[in-house]
């Protein structure tokens, strides 16, 4: 039955019904091209004619730029074209002046490996030399890249006479954003508090990770017509930010999204692309960028440092009284609302009658940050996790329990505002507490944590349509890059609203001219707003197709129902008719009216939060101060989990970022302000041999606003691994841990200064 | 009238209030009444805000109805990864 | 600057390159030979998406020269299906879901496959070992173990 929706409402989207397709595990659409090698990603395409281009970067943390001469350069045989930020376009928000700035420094640079010019070449060893012969004079400055050193009165400042919307007194010229949340009075919440714990964290920066090195190929002929090639998370915003960079029209440069070896984020905005296309146009040549590893840690964006002082109050049986947390992020040299999300996300899991959480961001000479899955949450709601586990301790209480006595539920004021709808925390949290891994016991130096995580997940601009063919299969063209096997659930969607098997659908990702306008692959929204406009896209085909089957039976079309992949005759009047199916309807598409497509075009709302519970068992060597997982259990909501191979995924892959940046990830700058550790080697990312399996438990608890109750998945798995490691550690290792990542050093001064 | 609330450090925009009331029947309306009413707001709702109608988080919509007992809160604007 | 020429043997076939002294083996499959599949995630050896493997030893190809291969036999992931059949391990990564962006997937494919002629029972502790050069930020590894243990499995005949 096509399940009746209105238009507008969307806490009125989910009906239940019986699954066919959605629910299962088949093989994904693209599998076979990336196990044969055949997948195209970003740096994997040439162009006949092709130059290639590399970027001189700032060997200064900070330094103004006192003049460019790139004679030397232009003068070098194969050079082509050399850009510098004199080729780009003064932008009218700061926002994007900020992105382009970030693409190619504009009278300063602000970080260690900031662009400052770029070269396109025969080769990429000629684009090197010619690198070497453009002479930069700096006149360097002093430096800050500690969030804590850079909101002093003596640090540096970064954007001179740049001002800041509503940054209150007191605040630095370096304090780019402030922000307060919560509601009720936590001077009463905190008097009534039988035990209150405050504690300060740290977090370092950490870096996406994403095994794919930024990649582009552009082109731009005479006619001024451009065309890019790039891995990408978003490739609207890739077109709508290099036709503003390079002046030119957006419906003059098609953009189209090759295979993206990995995100996370870190894709949501452009890096080389522009560059690509400014030189391109000055080339009239394709020109092709590929970034180093070097590269990609020096000068795409890693997440935000933190540092964090938390308090709680708590009665003696576990009821949580008041709570604050005061937040302070850096990432980097131009402003960004990460500090704002780990506000908003800190205290989310909890059902409080006085919270109250404050936020700031400063500017330090490190490279622009970029989303990291959950932006600004994992390190929140680390600090807030760490300081509940603390307060169970001193109290001798159960974890799970108290954090059940505190749950967030339908209906609590969430602390960053609205009130909470269905939501999955208590289920999580159950589940949780009844799995075996919690009864499992302990050996000797090992600890077992919890911790909650939430993210509120997003939805947006979204643009999908879908033909129906003659031989009874569907196409689906949708606009976001699959970073993660969305192809297949979208088909899978498809399948389940039309009725047909999920062999019959082939979704592909279009161009930037195939379809209209889609937000960039983030805040875990493509199953939801992708999967909603796919379902409504179908019901617009099946609506199309009752109506030809109206026609042929000479009947009403609202007698016309649709069911199991066929249109039938509905109602006492409708007539006797067998059902028609799709496969019936398409073939006879020309001679009832031409072809049959659906497609639907939305701003999706209603994403619905996700909740999820880590457990973790780790043993820590009291010797060398080496963390091992042991054992490691997620426990996640989500809603519906249309594939539940690729819900697990993200489980998985989430959980183990998490426990890279709980354990080992980390930038570190020298006090000459350059990154010391910008390559895998030093950078240590978790491999297969750090890690036991992950086990996943998927919890369904229906989104009201998605007609099959889908939640976004993607982004809550890497919260809880930060305090539930850092909590394991605590307990294995006898003493508080207060900073990331918990290295073996770190762990042993611990130990060493408890002793 | 809707009541509306704002997010903490918005106060300084509205001389301390974090619970403010404007006559609006949809979200634009809204946005536009709480501009009007305080001027200090314009550039932030221009910067760009969200708002959450009854548990449900809203970017950019203007025509969201909104009834006079509809808990309202504006928020800021939201990126993920 | 002059070039070397060299023959050598890339998934069975014989073929012939031209190349700079420093140029590597990865460059050159990817460049000049066409084959994509091996992947460059880092150039320094540290993450495996390169892996390929040369006279049946894996090795990363980014730090291999490319005139080293000169009378070698050298196999990519192109190499591993047979024709329109799947290799086992091909077929284990599609089935666990082992692959979410599958930008590591060819790397591991190549470096299980070279695991499993050495060793074609291994237990958990030793594929995670092999496998600890392959760098998959995706997956958490979790699916990719199952995947190959699952392949050794069938490939013994259990
Ligand atoms: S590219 Fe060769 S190991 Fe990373
Ligand atoms: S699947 Fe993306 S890196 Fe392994």
């Amino acid at each position: 039955m096509v399940t009746e929706y209105k238009e507008g409402a969307a806490g009125t989207e989910y009906s239940k019904r019986d699954f066919k397709v959605v629910g299962t595990r088949p093989p994904r659409p693209d599998g076979v091209d990336k196990v044969t090698g055949r997948a195209l990603f970003g740096a994997d395409l040439t162009a006949p004619g092709m130059l290639h281009a590399t970027i001189l970067r700032s060997p200064h943390a900070h330094a103004r730029i006192v003049s460019i001469d790139i004679s030397g350069a232009l003068a070098l045989d194969g050079v082509k074209a050399v850009v510098t930020s004199n080729d780009f376009v003064k932008q009218g928000s700061s926002g994007n002046q900020d992105t382009l700035d970030n693409c190619m420094a504009r009278g300063k640079v602000f970080y260690d490996g900031h662009a400052v010019a770029a070269v396109a070449a025969v080769s990429v060893k000629v684009a090197n030399e010619a690198l070497k012969l453009i002479k930069v004079e700096y006149e360097v400055l002093p430096h800050v890249t500690d969030v804590d050193a850079g909101m002093l009165d003596s640090a540096p400042v970064l954007h001179e006479g740049r001002k800041f919307r509503n940054i209150p007194e007191g605040n630095n010229a370096n304090v780019s954003g402030y922000w307060e949340f919560g509601h009720g009075d936590t001077d009463a919440g905190f008097a009534k508090a039988d035990i209150i714990v405050e504690r300060s964290f740290k977090t370092a920066a950490t870096h996406q990770g994403y095994i794919e090195p930024h990649a582009t190929l552009a082109t731009m002929g005479p006619d001024g017509r451009g065309e890019i090639w790039a891995c990408t998370q978003g490739h609207y915003m890739v077109r709508d930010m290099a036709a503003a960079f390079v002046g030119m029209d957006t419906s003059q440069l098609r953009v189209t999204p090759s295979e993206i070896g990995g995100g996370f984020g870190g894709k949501t905005t452009v890096y080389l692309e522009p560059v690509a296309l400014a030189l391109a146009k000055k080339s009239g040549r394709p020109v092709k960028m590929v970034m180093t590893r070097e590269e990609v840690f020096r000068a795409s964006g890693p997440t935000t440092s933190s540092s964090t002082d938390v308090k709680i109050g708590m009665t003696k049986d576990g009821r949580i009284t008041a709570g604050q947390a005061k937040l302070r992020y850096q990432g980097g040299a131009y402003p960004n609302i990460t500090a704002m999300l780990g506000a908003m996300t800190a205290f989310a899991a909890y059902d409080l009658d006085a919270v109250q959480t404050l936020a700031w961001n400063v500017l330090t000479n490190r490279p622009k940050q970029a989303a990291y899955r959950a932006p600004g949450a994992p390190m929140a709601i680390y600090a807030v996790e760490s300081v509940v586990d603390e307060l169970c301790q001193k109290l001798d209480l159960d974890p799970i329990d108290v954090r059940l006595m505190n749950a967030a539920k339908k209906g609590t004021l969430s602390s960053y505002g609205p009130t909470f709808d269905e939501i999955g925390l208590v289920a999580t949290l159950e589940a949780a507490k009844a799995h075996p891994h919690y009864a499992a016991p302990l050996g000797p130096n090992q600890g077992r944590g919890v911790s909650c995580g939430f993210w509120f997940n997003f939805a947006g601009n979204t643009s999908v349509s879908m033909g129906i063919n003659e031989d009874g299969t569907v196409s689906v063209i949708e606009g976001n890059p699959d970073i993660g096997g969305s192809r297949a659930s979208i088909s899978m969607m498809a399948a389940e609203e039309l009725g047909i098997p999920f062999d019959k659908v082939r979704t592909i990702v279009g161009d930037t001219n195939s379809i209209g306008f889609n937000d960039v692959t983030d805040g875990s929204r493509v199953t939801f707003s992708v999967g909603l406009a796919t379902i409504k896209a179908a019901r617009a085909a099946i609506k199309n197709m009752c109506g030809r089957a109206a026609q042929v039976w000479g009947i009403d079309a609202d007698a016309v129902d649709w069911v199991d992949g066929a249109a039938v005759p509905m109602g006492h009047n409708a007539g006797e008719f067998p059902p028609m199916t799709l496969a019936e309807i398409a073939k006879d598409s020309a001679k009832t009216g031409g072809p049959i497509a659906g497609h639907h075009e939305v701003n999706a709302d209603g994403a619905g939060v996700s909740f999820g519970v880590h457990l973790v068992d780790v043993e820590v060597d009291p010797e060398t101060g080496f963390t091992e997982i042991k054992r490691y259990t997620v426990f996640q909501d989500a809603g519906k989990a249309i594939h539940p191979d690729y819900v697990e995924g993200q489980m998985q892959g989430g959980a183990v970022q998490g426990i890279g940046w709980a354990l080992n990830e980390e930038y570190i700058y020298g006090e000459d302000g350059k990154l010391q550790n910008a390559g895998f080697l030093d950078y240590r990312i978790p491999v297969a041999s750090d890690l036991p399996m992950i086990d996943a438990v998927i919890l369904e608890i229906p989104n009201p606003g998605h007609p099959y109750g889908v939640r976004g998945v993607g982004e809550t798995g890497i919260v809880p691994p930060l305090a539930a490691v850092a909590n394991g550690v605590s307990h294995a290792a006898g003493v508080r841990m207060t900073e990331l990542p918990m290295s073996p050093p770190r762990i042993l001064a611990a130990i060493d200064g408890a002793k | 009238m809707v009541k509306v609330n704002l997010w903490g450090s918005l106060r300084s925009a509205t001389g301390g209030l974090t619970e403010v009331e404007v006559d609006a029947k949809n979200t634009g309306e809204m946005l536009k009444a709480l501009a009007e009413k305080y001027p200090a707001l314009d550039e932030i709702i221009e910067g760009g805000v969200s708002v959450a109608i009854d548990g449900l988080i809203y970017k950019e919509a203007w025509f969201t109805p909104i009834r006079p007992d509809s808990e309202v809160v504006l928020m800021p604007y939201m990126k993920g990864g | 600057m002059s070039k070397i020429h060299v023959s050598t043997s890339i998934n069975g076939d014989a073929v012939e390159y031209l190349c700079d002294p420093s140029e590597t083996l990865l460059d050159v499959l990817r460049n000049r030979v066409g084959l994509t599949g091996a992947k460059e995630g880092c150039g320094s050896g540290d993450c495996g998406a390169c892996s390929v493997e040369l006279d049946g030893r894996l090795v990363c190809s980014c730090l291999v020269l490319a005139a080293e291969a000169e009378g070698k036999e050298v196999s990519t992931v192109e190499g591993l299906a047979d024709g329109e059949k799947l290799h086992v391990l091909q077929q284990k990564m599609l089935e666990h879901a082992a692959l979410q962006c599958g930008i590591c997937t060819p790397g591991i494919l190549v470096a299980a496959k070279a695991l499993l002629e050495k060793n074609p029972d291994p237990t958990e502790t030793e594929v995670r070992y092999w496998l600890a050069g392959n760098l998959c930020r995706c997956t958490g590894y979790d699916k990719i173990i199952r995947a190959v243990m699952d392949a050794a499995a069938e490939m013994r005949g259990a």
